[in-house]
């Protein structure tokens, strides 16, 4: 097998070493290297933690299933560390497919803190309408959200006892995959409202974030899995996200070799080019 | 007739819509938001043209037998399953152990997250058929390619803390700057597109003759 | 005012009266000696002066009450500044000229700020405030307010930046076009991947194959989808010329129901409505990887020879261009969306970036007022370039004022 030759490798073996790069570190749980949080998932960790006990959240979950991968993971740590710190959470979603999602998360983390749904936290659901949802949640909260989840009035649910607006909230977290999400909350919450947000996103939509990061506009950005392992290293409960960081680091290398190893095909097809 | 008075109607509101932007005074700003709350409706409204259009394409791929119909006749029956299910739940479909939840969890979140999973595959072979370094630029952008891959896992801090050091520099200083600038010149073209369409000034998507 | 506190108070302890004769008639009847009663006279007044300090520091503060700027109205802005001792809480009281207090609000004492927006403000009726301590502690509460009247404003002066730079565009606008009507004419680079919309059409005529055209992933109200729309306008019209087959597979209802209208104009417009066909504009779904899957499938299906990705693109970009590259066919790319490019850039033959997109449909229509647009938009971009320059410069030499003034609220 010659350089040229490798230029026509049927990408259905690229296909399969990919898949077998993920699917062993998971099989077997081999260790590659520790997990080293970034100053931005050190901005989310520390808004979160510096919060007064008791303090009202509100969390948004804004994914859908096909970025549970990246999103789910930090969802989860998110929920953790608010209940471990007995916050209040007021939990919903701007996608159709999101609140379910949010139930699995509360649920999953209330059992573990033996909190309880309308008394520690509430899902409010999905609401249609992006930033006009938003919006209208700095006007009335109950008005914008009339029932929970489950149908319930919010003027009966114990931890909405009191809640108005964005005022009545310490800190919001946002988990988003894309629109509507991280960019509207800014827009229309933080620069309207002056709410302090954190937020977890999708590793590929986590750069447009950094100027908010740099004005102070977002406290603190995880990104992607890497960014949701980091958190869970700081929260010191390893979970979904740093399982799969030994496959990450496999198939990011795997994929820097395929550039050269591309690159030394193309290389290898010059000379016959030029003959 | 027919052409101006949507083009009509695109300036009043368009202009409508720019000024709201910068005045809070209610005469204006009530409906502003009204506007803002008929676009909802009237997407919503479309859902029902939609749906129909799947349907009537669809059946008739199956009764014509068309290639690949029998795949028509699964997304047929997804739809219309998915639908009666979640109507003959009520406003208990979303609670657990419902049935449109199981079809949730067992059918449709597995296919979407693999959808997304693919990508993983894609990106592998993309990277090896496409990214050819044919110059001095391809160069750089190949070396930040590496240094990024690298310095975003774990490995990369095990390997030498400077390499995510110098990966975090990348997209806070060069990446955020050539972005910025993308995006400022992007959001001309919007300003731009934007007004050519509430001028009227944009002809070609208007219906009917002699566009 | 009535309500106010009396300042008297800290007066009438500094003030020598009877309490201090007959004080010192006590003194006098006891005969102390001469150092003991200058000893006992120095601790009264300490004590006196004691006294007066804390009762200076519960004497009211002022509050201040604005109407809340850049707002529809109904609305108060409330500032003060809490004394060293505050009480655990306020209740914020307010009434109506003329009327009685009534509380508003309980607000930690810490606090300093408040916006009165409650529903029962009425524009153009006066209030007073006043912050009433709990628990209570008359001594402690605030001054009573001076009268503020609610009322929405016409213009958000935050704005104002955004403002200045819309009407520069407008004016700008106005005088290109104004130039195009006096037969003036531009100039533009040649951007390759429009030159070659036409020539993958070409291509897809000769191979007697079809053209695929996918207009991104986000609603109508996306402005990428109707830069979409205007560009499939076009492409339809060659299409339509060439009698190549169009398919044109949409994610959203109201896209699908503007894709049908402006595919069947186009093909009305060059005189051949009877070549549109009615299934050449589909709605497939409105979930994002089920509509990447089933546009995949009619990749590999009725394999395009040509393959048009123009819009809004998020995750799936990859997914549609890798597929479309497996077919064979010639891939022309265009989005806004800054996280796509790269994906785009990789794997398809001609991308448009950015504001190329936008600029498409003006520069294949060749009119000389779109164009003039156009160069409205360069000339905008200049002064901008300009500004920044300016703003770095001046940053750097520790006058943020003019970036601080482009910071938007």
């Amino acid at each position: 097998m010659n350089l040229a030759s490798i230029a026509s490798l049927d990408r259905r073996w690229i296909f399969l070493a990919v898949g077998l790069l993920v699917i062993l570190p998971l099989a077997f749980g081999f260790h590659i290297a520790p997990v080293e949080p970034s100053p931005r998932s050190r901005g989310f960790y520390d808004a979160i933690e510096k919060l007064p006990e008791g303090s009202t959240v509100l969390l948004s979950g804004d994914y859908d299933p096909s970025t549970i991968a990246e999103n789910y993971p930090m969802h989860l740590a998110a929920a953790r560390h608010l209940m471990r710190r007995n916050m209040k959470i007021i939990a919903l979603a701007l996608y159709p497919a999101g609140p379910p999602l949010t139930d699995q998360v509360l649920h999953l983390v209330g059992a573990e803190f033996g909190k309880k749904e309308g008394v520690d936290y509430v899902n409010l659901g999905y609401k249609t309408g992006n930033e006009l949802v938003m919006s209208s949640m700095g006007s009335s909260i109950p008005r914008t959200f009339p029932v929970d989840r489950r149908g319930i009035p919010v003027s009966e649910i114990p931890v909405m006892k009191g809640i108005q607006n964005y005022e009545q909230f310490s800190l919001l977290v946002n988990v988003s995959a894309g629109f509507p999400g991280t960019k509207e909350w800014v827009q229309q919450v933080v620069s309207r409202y002056h709410l302090p947000m954190v937020a977890g996103v999708t590793a590929v939509s986590a750069p447009e974030y950094y100027p908010y990061l740099q004005t102070g506009q977002l406290h603190g950005l995880l990104g992607g899995m890497a960014g949701a392992a980091e958190y869970e290293a700081l929260i010191n409960r390893p979970a979904l996200a740093m399982r799969g960081m030994d496959a990450q680091s496999l198939a990011h290398v795997f994929i820097a070799l395929m550039i050269l190893l591309g690159n030394l095909a193309f290389i290898g097809k010059q000379p016959a080019r030029r003959a | 007739m027919k052409r101006e008075i949507p083009v009509l109607i695109t300036l009043i509101t368009g202009l409508f819509c720019l000024i709201g932007f910068f005045v809070p005074h209610p005469a204006v700003r009530l409906l502003y938001d009204d506007i803002q709350q008929w676009v909802i409706v009237i997407v919503g409204a479309t859902y029902v043209l939609g749906v129909a259009n799947l349907l009537r394409i669809n059946t008739q791929q199956v009764s014509q037998k068309s290639p690949d119909w029998p795949f028509k006749i699964v997304l047929l029956a997804g739809l219309l399953g998915m639908m009666a299910i979640g109507f003959s739940e009520g406003v208990k479909y979303s609670d657990d152990g419902s049935k449109f939840q199981w079809m949730y969890n067992r059918v449709y979140s597995p296919m979407s997250a693999t959808m997304f999973a693919l990508l993983a595959f894609f990106i592998a072979s993309a990277a090896f058929r496409a990214f050819r370094i044919r110059s001095f630029e391809a160069l750089l952008l190949a070396i930040a390619a590496f240094i990024l891959m690298i310095g975003r896992v774990p490995i990369g801090n095990a390997i030498h803390p400077i390499i995510p050091a110098a990966a975090d520099w990348l997209m806070e200083v060069p990446q955020n700057a050539a972005k910025r600038g993308i995006l400022i010149g992007a959001a001309l073209g919007v300003m731009a597109t934007g007004i050519r369409l509430i001028l009227g000034m944009e002809k070609t998507y208007g219906s009917g003759e002699g566009s | 005012m009535e309500d106010r506190r009396p300042r008297g108070r800290v007066a009438q302890h500094q003030r020598p009266g009877p309490a201090s004769d007959s004080r010192s008639q006590t003194l006098n009847a006891t005969a102390r000696p001469a150092h003991s009663r200058f000893r006992l006279r120095w601790l009264l007044a300490s004590l006196v002066v004691l006294v007066a300090v804390s009762a200076v520091d519960a004497a009211a503060f002022p509050i201040e009450a604005k109407d809340t700027p850049n707002d529809g109205g109904k609305s108060v802005t409330l500032t003060w500044t809490p004394p060293e001792q505050h009480p655990a809480r306020w209740i914020l009281v307010r009434r109506e000229r003329g009327g009685a207090f009534a509380p508003v609000v309980t607000l930690d004492g810490a606090l300093a700020r408040y916006v009165d927006e409650a529903d029962a403000l009425t524009n153009g009726a006066s209030y007073e405030y006043q912050l009433v301590a709990d628990p209570a502690d008359p001594p402690r509460d605030s001054d009573v307010s001076s009268p503020v009247v609610p009322s929405p404003d016409w213009l958000d002066s935050t704005k104002a930046n955004v403002l200045v730079v819309t009407a520069l565009f407008f004016i700008v606008l106005f005088y290109t076009i104004n130039q195009a009507h006096r037969g003036r004419r531009w100039t533009f680079r040649k951007i390759p991947g429009l030159v070659a919309i036409e020539e993958a059409i070409g291509r897809a005529t000769e191979m007697g194959k079809g053209v695929l055209y996918v207009p991104g992933v986000q609603d109508i109200d996306d402005i990428q989808t109707i830069a979409s729309m205007i560009l499939l306008a076009q492409v339809s019209r060659l299409t339509a010329k060439y009698e190549t087959k169009l398919s044109v597979p949409t994610n959203s209802p109201a896209v699908y129901t503007v894709a049908d209208e402006v595919v069947k104009s186009g093909y009305q417009d060059v005189g051949r409505a009877d070549a549109y066909q009615a299934d050449m504009v589909r709605y497939l779904t409105s979930e994002q990887f089920a509509y990447v899957a089933a546009v995949n499938g009619m990749m590999l299906r009725e394999r395009p020879a040509a393959n048009l990705l123009l819009g809004a693109f998020f995750a799936e970009s990859l997914l549609l261009a890798e597929t479309g590259h497996s077919i064979g066919a010639i891939q022309i790319a265009g989005t806004a969306n800054v996280h796509q490019m790269p994906f785009f850039v990789v794997a398809c033959d001609y991308t448009l970036i950015g504001e190329e997109y936008y600029a498409a449909s003006a520069l294949l229509s060749n009119d000389p007022l779109l164009l003039g647009s156009l160069k409205s938009a360069d000339t905008v971009k200049l002064v901008l370039i300009i500004v920044i320059a300016l703003g770095c410069v001046l940053s750097t030499f520790g006058n943020p004022s003019l970036g601080a003034w482009f910071s938007t609220q």
